[in-house]
């Protein structure tokens, strides 16, 4: 009884798996074999239907073409290489100043970051879009960057709770040794701080890479400032059918993160688990 | 000369100084930032929404007028009603995650490439995943293809994207899709900071899986659960991505924040829009004033212990004082 009672267990457990991870994958699934067919081919067969060829790579080639995809490639690289630098940056540091001195407003100003979360960011843009406006950061590459470092609650409680775990004794004595405030932070906390710093740049990384909405807002400029996220706007004009070519589009901009998941999944399953602790 | 300017770098690197200036120079940044791009903003918002105006141009200052009319337009207000296809859909999406969460936490062959196939579609950017079910939700193709193949006739299903009737839930569906794998992933590092003697002791009593679930990760991962339901609820008046990448708000599958976005950006009726995201700011903020009650009395918050807990203790002790004034006499 209790083995019949197991091996049911067993059963929906494996069942539910399986079902769970072929629904997860079957839609790109689906994409990678439309993006091998040729025109013919897809006109003509059903779309579960296999491409008769897997090594058809001219709808990549066009796909690639069309959406300007190297310059999409580059600006997002500049882009991500920027904004991480700059607000991993300014996170450690404001968290430094909040975690290691108590001063007036220390309170204050965890709270006003603590409610900016709370504003949703798709309706600040109506009026943060005046403000670019005003100070011509309209198709401008580092005033998107700015935007974009624009602190986020989240990276700055990683590294908060990450400083309050980092002895205060270790900067008391190098300042005993005469060594200055800046120095404390650059030479002695921020080498510790890599563990939070990685968790912090997946995180960042992923939604720099992949943010749409507001690189189509602030880069509309398409043929100078298109990203990897928008590159793929090319395909919703006249070429909106042609999935033979989009589905090609999609799987390019797919590759980057898929690899950067294969590499880091531990540290990205983990670094996800503790944003969520505080986030 | 030399002098000066060594006495002056003694200066800046005496400690209070040099306390002084790392505070302003690290926090100038952030600050500046927050101000800008969060608080500004959050102003100018309040300010715009009681003008009928443009980004450029002049402006008219209307009073209330355009609250009234987010309230009465068929479009604006009305759009929130979508938002419990959402709520619904994240409801859906938390079970499902906390089974598989449950499931992926013990020893299960192949339990890592479960946990990335379902995790990897949190990863793929939103107008990838608008063009993915585009596609997916095409009259005759995938989602068409296998329901035929269990034996659906192809005349009897409806438009996806198109019917009014189901086009909603598709789109909530895709959502699911999207973040299940991230809530998993989410409820899986919860339970495994459990402290794992007690799923050893548990095995030793021969717990069964329901049993360990109920009393062991069930009561260790509360918090989170109820965090993220909540979070739901947020998150669905705020829909924005799915009908966004995928219809673009067509057919009636315009959520508030899509209206919003297009009132903005595309008719240029910022006063309007503004007020729109003034009054779901508020209806936010409201929601998680609910949240920061619902976690101090369930849950309890920064060390304090949960309220309803509290009472108990306090119903248990006068209980108790009572029956030791009873066996006293």
């Amino acid at each position: 009884m209790a083995k019949a009672k197991r091996i049911i267990w067993t059963v929906i457990k494996y069942f539910t798996l399986v079902l769970g991870a072929f629904i997860s994958v079957l839609p790109v699934v689906v994409c990678v074999i439309t993006a091998f067919k040729t025109p013919e081919e897809y006109a003509s067969t059903n779309v579960m239907t296999m491409p008769q060829n897997w090594t058809y790579f001219t709808n990549f080639i066009e796909a690639w073409k069309q959406a300007n995809m190297l310059l999409a490639f580059r600006n997002s690289l500049i882009i991500l290489v920027c904004v991480l630098i700059g607000s991993i940056l300014t996170g450690t540091m404001l968290a430094y100043v909040l975690n290691r001195f108590d001063f007036v407003g220390n309170g204050l100003i965890r709270n006003l970051f603590l409610f900016a979360s709370l504003l949703p960011g798709i309706a600040m843009q109506v009026t943060v879009y005046q403000i670019m406006y005003t100070l011509g950061w309209i198709n401008s590459l580092p005033g998107y960057i700015v935007l974009m470092c624009g602190t986020d609650v989240m990276s700055i409680y990683i590294f908060i709770q990450f400083f309050e775990n980092l002895p205060t004794s270790l900067d008391e004595s190098a300042i005993m040794e005469g060594c200055t405030y800046f120095g404390v932070f650059f030479r002695i906390l921020l080498p510790l701080l890599k563990p939070a710093i990685i968790t912090v740049m997946i995180l960042k990384g992923v939604g720099t890479y992949n943010e749409y909405y507001t690189a189509n807002l602030y880069l509309q400029d398409k043929n100078r400032y298109v990203t990897v996220a928008t590159s793929l706007f090319k395909f919703t004009g006249p070429l909106g059918n042609q999935y033979n070519y989009i589905c090609a589009g999609v799987i390019i901009t797919m590759v980057p993160a898929l690899i950067i998941f294969i590499l880091c999944q531990k540290q990205i399953y983990s670094g996800l688990a503790q944003g969520a602790v505080k986030g | 000369m030399a002098r000066e300017k060594s006495s002056f770098i003694r200066w800046i690197q005496s400690g209070k100084v040099n306390k002084r200036l790392c505070m302003i120079t690290f926090m100038l940044f952030p600050l500046t930032l927050l101000v800008v791009f969060t608080y500004i903003p959050f102003l100018k918002m309040f300010q715009f929404s009681f003008y009928e105006m443009k980004y450029i141009g002049d402006r008219e200052f209307v009073g209330w007028e355009n609250y009234l009319e987010v309230f009465t337009r068929e479009d604006c207000f009305q759009a929130l009603k979508l938002s419990l296809y959402y709520i619904v859909a994240s409801f859906i999406q938390l079970a499902l995650a906390l089974w598989f969460a449950s499931i992926l936490s013990f020893k299960t062959r192949g339990g890592g490439i479960f946990k990335g196939f379902m995790f990897f579609p949190y990863l793929v950017c939103g107008i990838a995943v608008g063009f993915i079910f585009k596609f997916f939700y095409t009259r005759g193709f995938v989602l068409d293809t296998i329901l035929q193949w269990i034996g659906f006739n192809l005349d009897n299903l409806p438009y996806w994207l198109r019917d009014r009737s189901v086009n909603n839930i598709s789109l909530a569906a895709s959502s699911i899709w999207r973040y299940m794998g991230q809530n998993m992933v989410l409820f899986i590092g919860a339970i495994m900071s459990v402290d794992s003697t007690l799923y050893e002791a548990a095995a030793i009593d021969g717990a069964n899986g329901w049993a360990k679930f109920r009393y062991i990760i069930f009561p260790s991962i509360k918090t989170i659960i109820v965090l993220n339901m909540i979070l739901a609820i947020s998150g669905s008046l705020s829909v924005f991505e799915p009908p966004y990448v995928i219809t673009g708000g067509s057919f009636g599958t315009g959520t508030y924040f899509v209206v919003m976005n297009e009132l903005a950006h595309e008719s240029q009726k910022v006063g309007l829009a503004s007020a729109m995201a003034i009054v779901l700011l508020g209806l936010i903020f409201i929601a998680t004033m609910i949240q920061k009650f619902v976690e101090a009395y369930f849950l309890g918050t920064n060390g304090k212990e949960a309220i309803r807990y509290v009472r108990k203790q306090k119903k248990i002790e006068a209980q108790h004082a009572a029956q030791a004034a009873k066996g006293g006499r």
